[in-house]
């Protein structure tokens, strides 16, 4: 009895339009060429040629898309070996422990860890900088590749793997060659994930950064607290587009390979 | 639990928890004792601001200088100073109220949402999870522009005639409200939505069989089958706005802070690191009913899974 009632569309299309709205916005006054940020004083590209010679914001533009590679890869790496260690091993000891550590930064508010970590940085007397921020962010983002993988893993059926063993596979080559690629969209999109948090993070890298590793939130947070300025509204617009088109393209890549699944089948 | 364990019995394999354990031990653990170690010493003017409380040269006497040297006095401070405790009162009254806006505005959304079909409903799912992925500070800065006194909501309630004079909508807790519920509307509307999209219809078309008006029915099926992904949701907002910094330091004023911008003043403003770890820890106690029980809901969800 699954029926769309007026009041279903009309509470979906008002939601969405609460969500959108503001970076609709956002993005139409980064073509505004007038400095006041909420009169329109004609379609125009200025903000973003100013955009091209601030080199600070170029700079942490580099910064931060470094860090958020880095980070996102070692997380990735770290995650999935979790995620495996909790979806494959069974009972073992410390399973509980580990579990526990990888769902407590989760829900962790931001401005603890970022203390915590930076007091640990202290304690060990390291400089902060580049470094401490990728470590921060691997600590935080690997316990989300663990979720996104050990879902799949989860749900996977797990008699190939028992056939592959069954029949001489040693362990470790049956993770490598038959568990871990079939978990591979769902490490893909953990991959796509770390990164996105690492290029977003504002408080966990303002605690463990140093001088010269301003990242790009930083940088646009430094900025916003004087007030609105339409290049923030371009550099804004620039990361809106960049994850707007890694989206479509993520989903066109899905459906092409659905599609070859589908004439595959057909074919036999 | 899927304790299928298809690997236990292999030794090659247990390397992989030894190098991710050891880097949540060191980078999660380790630093939540030094918060709790930190939080128990007196401040200095010194670099790093605070006494060093345990020297690892000193073996057992060492050990006793350690004990000696903790002191609960920055305890005592936040006991003692109304602006602490007005600042953690705010912040839970602030997380309690927009959890509820959050489930009030996410609910029909995941519902309506649940009630859609194949392809409509993928999409549908998808655009509530994109802005997700865009810039939480963006986000917030995008309200900026909406919000402020010559911003463009003042704007078009004058044009509509709606208000003579610009209402100043910034640095308010309406402000907050707004950008809380505004970025954590996705962390609700999904767990609310995954919960609604298993359920099974037929109960619905044995109800309507037996009589039950619409909303009867939902009254007395949905909403009461739908409780463990609002609580779902409910925990995953609530949790961190308590200790949300971004979103009250943009858009709220300066009269009471939430308690995350209060530990950040302290500790990059006033480098009181000693008082800064000791609020840390306790709005961590604060937050550990709520954690424990996010972690159970958890736990249940995988277990019914399996």
């Amino acid at each position: 009895m699954r029926r769309l009632s007026g009041f279903n569309i009309a509470s979906v299309a008002i939601g969405l339009a609460f969500l959108y709205l503001p970076i609709t916005i956002l993005v139409i006054y980064s073509f505004n060429d007038s400095r006041l940020v909420s009169v329109w004083g004609g379609f125009s590209l200025r903000w973003y040629v100013a955009l091209i010679e601030d080199r600070d914001m170029l700079e942490a533009v580099r910064t931060s898309l470094a860090i958020a590679l880095l980070s996102a890869a070692l997380a990735t790496l770290l995650g999935t070996c979790v995620a495996l260690a909790l979806a494959r091993l069974g009972r073992f000891r410390g399973r509980t422990m580990l579990s526990a550590m990888t769902y407590a930064p989760l829900v962790m508010p931001e401005v603890i860890t970022g203390l915590s970590l930076l007091l640990l940085f202290v304690a060990v007397n390291v400089d902060r900088g580049f470094w401490t921020v990728t470590i921060a962010h691997t600590t935080l983002t690997m316990c989300f590749v663990t979720i996104i993988v050990q879902a799949r893993l989860v749900d996977m059926d797990q008699s190939i793997e028992e056939a592959a063993m069954d029949l001489g596979c040693p362990p470790l080559r049956t993770l490598l060659t038959v568990t871990v690629p079939m978990a591979a969209p769902a490490v893909i999109s953990a991959f796509l994930l770390a990164f996105s948090l690492s290029l977003d993070d504002l408080v966990i890298a303002s605690f463990t950064t140093g001088p010269g590793a301003t990242t790009l939130p930083i940088r646009i947070y430094s900025e916003v607290r004087l007030g609105v300025k339409p290049e923030i509204n371009a550099i804004s617009t620039l990361m809106i587009a960049t994850v707007a088109i890694a989206v479509v393209l993520a989903s066109w890549v899905e459906r092409s390979r659905g599609r070859n699944k589908l004439n595959e089948t057909g074919k036999a | 639990m899927p304790v299928a364990g298809t690997f236990a019995r292999s030794r090659s394999v247990w390397a992989l928890v030894l190098i991710p354990g050891l880097w949540l031990v060191v980078l999660f653990l380790v630093p939540c004792l030094i918060i709790l170690k930190i939080s128990l010493s007196q401040t200095a003017l010194a670099q790093p601001p605070y006494t060093p409380v345990f020297d690892w040269t000193g073996g057992w006497a060492g050990l006793k200088t350690f004990l000696s040297g903790l002191s609960v006095s920055n305890y005592v401070a936040l006991a003692n100073d109304t602006l602490y405790i007005a600042s953690y009162l705010k912040s839970l009254q602030i997380a309690a109220l927009a959890t509820l806006m959050l489930l009030l505005i996410g609910y029909p959304i995941a519902y309506g949402i649940a009630q859609t079909k194949g392809r409509a409903q993928a999409f549908l799912v998808l655009l509530v999870i994109l802005p997700f992925w865009t810039s939480f500070l963006i986000r917030i800065y995008a309200w900026i522009t909406i919000l402020q006194h010559d911003g463009l909501l003042n704007r078009a309630l004058i044009g509509l005639r709606l208000i003579d004079a610009p209402v100043s909508w910034l640095a308010s807790d309406t402000a907050i409200y707004i950008g809380l519920v505004y970025s954590y509307l996705p962390f609700m509307v999904l767990p609310l939505y995954a919960t609604l999209q298993k359920l099974d219809p037929t109960l619905l078309e044995a109800a309507a069989d037996l009589g039950a008006r619409r909303w009867k029915a939902f009254w007395s099926i949905t909403l009461p089958l739908s409780l463990p992904g609002a609580a779902a949701g409910a925990l995953l907002c609530f949790i961190p706005i308590v200790g949300e910094f971004v979103v009250p330091d943009l858009l709220g004023g300066s009269e009471t802070m939430m308690i995350g911008q209060t530990l950040w003043l302290e500790f990059f403003a006033n480098r009181d690191w000693p008082i800064a770890s000791a609020i840390a820890v306790v709005l961590l106690c604060l937050l550990v009913g709520p954690i424990a029980l996010f972690d159970n809901l958890r736990a249940r969800q995988l277990r019914s899974r399996s």
